[in-house]
């Protein structure tokens, strides 16, 4: 080892600055590692990559594909439901479980000791999350071409999975939500207590009864749906269950867009609250 | 604030409920040194650091990380931090974590050079996961140097690590202080704290009990340690002014007094064949005992 490697200035005024370069790289070396490190991690790659496009294709390609014999609205809204089911695991668990599981570890509060720049944690895993909606979104595309056969225009799929990319953030904000409060081992169950019922009563899978349907006001999926039933000019499950043809009325869609953004920004905020007080 | 200070804690209290971790302590570490926090579990050594690390906040008194409170980023660019419990992402190689953390300073090491200085290069490719405890703590090490910082806070630095691999560490922490980086170090090792530090604080009940150099604490506490092979009975010698304590162990005699002279003058007219006589002063671990227990009782 030699001394001039481990010698630091003894000027304290040594600049403590950063230039908005190297800040800028803070930002995207974190968000590099972050992306990394959940694709390495397969218990949380594969399920989170895989279920969506196996799930797709058998529920959404076959078994709705044979039962509707070929129906083109019906493999719209295949498509649709099942990229919202996609891009929903990868923000709850990936905040829930990864924050959980770091808070209790020390890692977050090495983190704030160190000066990593303060949005970089939050923002880094947004963007693993969106960055897994893509794959996850890329997959079905491509299934969804090539066997499931909706009849979009290439317009309608970009702007389905872009819809949903974004759309994976309020689910990132319940997720950073549970994973600020839960211990690393009631982490997923907590995430899971909030991601079925989401799942369920956004109406993704099968027409829900009139007695339940009050309820799927609750589920950020259910609005999420309707804006991306909205893209591709098809109606949601429920509605067409009761005979409706077309998407739903443009009063749904502002709705919609107010609700998803109150609940990422209402769960963001508490979860960054918690985090500033207790760490 | 003290200008000559790099890190200060101003008659500083901090409650966790009805538990009183700091009760109205000052601790200053000046440039160029290593400071030895020492205190038995629960003495507030963790509490004090966490406050000059910003990840708490005093109720009373103040922190301060080079003149500024330590929520500063500013302030924080210019400390390494090694912590005792925790668990980096397992996924990310080392040298990957290294460049992570080497992204947060505006003029840090580069990662290899600093798997070099730290002696991690060979770990580099490996992913942190599959580390063993020491090869962890040797990583965390590196990861606490490499935005080549003022100052360095290192708790409990050599658990785990095997004895060449400690070894290692103290040259490093020594080559770290002549570079003039300055050091805080909590450690349970009294050894440690001997070999390395420049000054010592010792804490206890959440209180500064004594500071001062690793010299200075062993004249606090002003015992001297005899040892002889003799055949004088341990009653005999216990009655003698100035002994504390005697204790017969093989056919040897271990006996702390105040005053080495005056049992050493009595033992050679008590017994002419006495033999294998050595005196010690007290070390630091007898000294923090004797000061502790002073505290406790």
């Amino acid at each position: 080892m030699s001394a001039a490697t481990f010698a630091v200035e003894n000027n304290l005024s040594r600049s403590t600055t950063m230039s908005s370069g190297k800040l800028r790289h803070a930002y995207l070396t974190e968000t590099k590692f972050e992306c990394l490190r959940a694709l390495r991690a397969p218990a949380f790659a594969i399920p989170f990559l895989l279920l969506p496009i196996v799930l797709y294709v058998l529920f959404g390609v076959f078994l709705a594909g044979s039962m509707s014999h070929g129906d083109a609205t019906i493999a719209k809204i295949m498509f649709v439901n099942w990229s919202v089911f996609g891009i929903m695991g990868p923000g709850m668990f990936g905040f829930g479980m990864f924050v959980a599981m770091e808070r209790e570890q020390g890692l977050l509060t090495l983190k704030r000791a160190l000066p990593a720049p303060p949005a970089a944690y939050l923002l880094s895993k947004m963007i693993m999350a969106m960055l897994f909606a893509a794959i996850v979104m890329a997959t079905l595309v491509g299934a969804a071409a090539v066997l499931g056969h909706p009849g979009l225009t290439v317009g309608q799929y970009l702007g389905v999975a872009v819809l949903d990319m974004l759309g994976s953030l309020p689910f990132c904000a319940v997720g950073l939500f549970i994973g600020t409060r839960a211990s690393a081992k009631s982490a997923p169950a907590f995430a899971n207590l909030a991601y079925l019922p989401f799942m369920h009563l956004g109406g993704l899978f099968y027409p829900l009864p009139r007695s339940v349907q009050p309820l799927e006001f609750i589920s950020p999926a259910f609005y999420l749906d309707k804006l991306a039933l909205r893209l591709v000019g098809a109606p949601s499950l429920d509605q067409l269950a009761i005979g409706a043809t077309g998407p739903s009325s443009h009063g749904t869609v502002i709705l919609s867009v107010i609700v998803l953004a109150v609940v990422t920004l209402l769960f963001t905020g508490l979860s960054i609250r918690r985090l500033a007080r207790v760490g | 604030m003290n200008n000559d200070c790099l890190a200060e804690l101003s008659g500083v209290s901090k409650r966790f409920g009805s538990v009183v971790a700091l009760d109205g302590i000052d601790l200053q570490v000046r440039p160029g040194e290593l400071l030895a926090v020492l205190g038995p579990n629960g003495a507030g050594k963790s509490t004090a650091i966490s406050l000059l690390l910003g990840l708490q906040q005093p109720d009373k008194g103040t922190a301060r990380l080079f003149g500024q409170s330590p929520l500063m980023i500013e302030a924080r660019r210019s400390i390494g931090v090694m912590m005792q419990e925790v668990a980096l992402a397992p996924e990310l190689r080392v040298r990957e974590q290294l460049e992570l953390v080497a992204s947060y300073y505006p003029d840090s090491l580069s990662p290899d050079a600093a798997m070099d200085t730290t002696h991690t290069t060979s770990l580099g490719k490996r992913p942190y996961g599959k580390l063993s405890n020491g090869q962890k703590r040797q990583v965390q090490f590196a990861m606490a140097v490499v935005g080549r910082p003022k100052l360095l806070f290192l708790d409990e630095p050599t658990v785990g690590l095997d004895l060449p691999s400690r070894e290692m560490m103290w040259a490093m922490l020594r080559e770290l202080v002549r570079g003039g980086s300055s050091i805080v170090l909590t450690t349970h090792y009294l050894e440690e704290a001997e070999a390395l530090a420049d000054r010592v604080v010792v804490l206890a009940k959440g209180r500064t009990i004594a500071t001062g150099t690793v010299n200075e604490l062993r004249a606090l506490v002003g015992r001297k340690r005899i040892t002889c092979a003799t055949s004088l009975a341990v009653e005999l010698v216990a009655a003698w002014p100035g002994v504390q304590t005697v204790t017969r162990d093989r056919g040897r005699l271990q006996i702390t007094a105040s005053d080495a002279e005056i049992v050493v003058k009595k033992l050679v007219a008590a017994d002419a064949d006495f033999h294998e006589l050595e005196v010690h002063t007290a070390g630091l671990a007898e000294a923090f005992t004797e000061l502790t227990q002073e505290v406790a009782s």
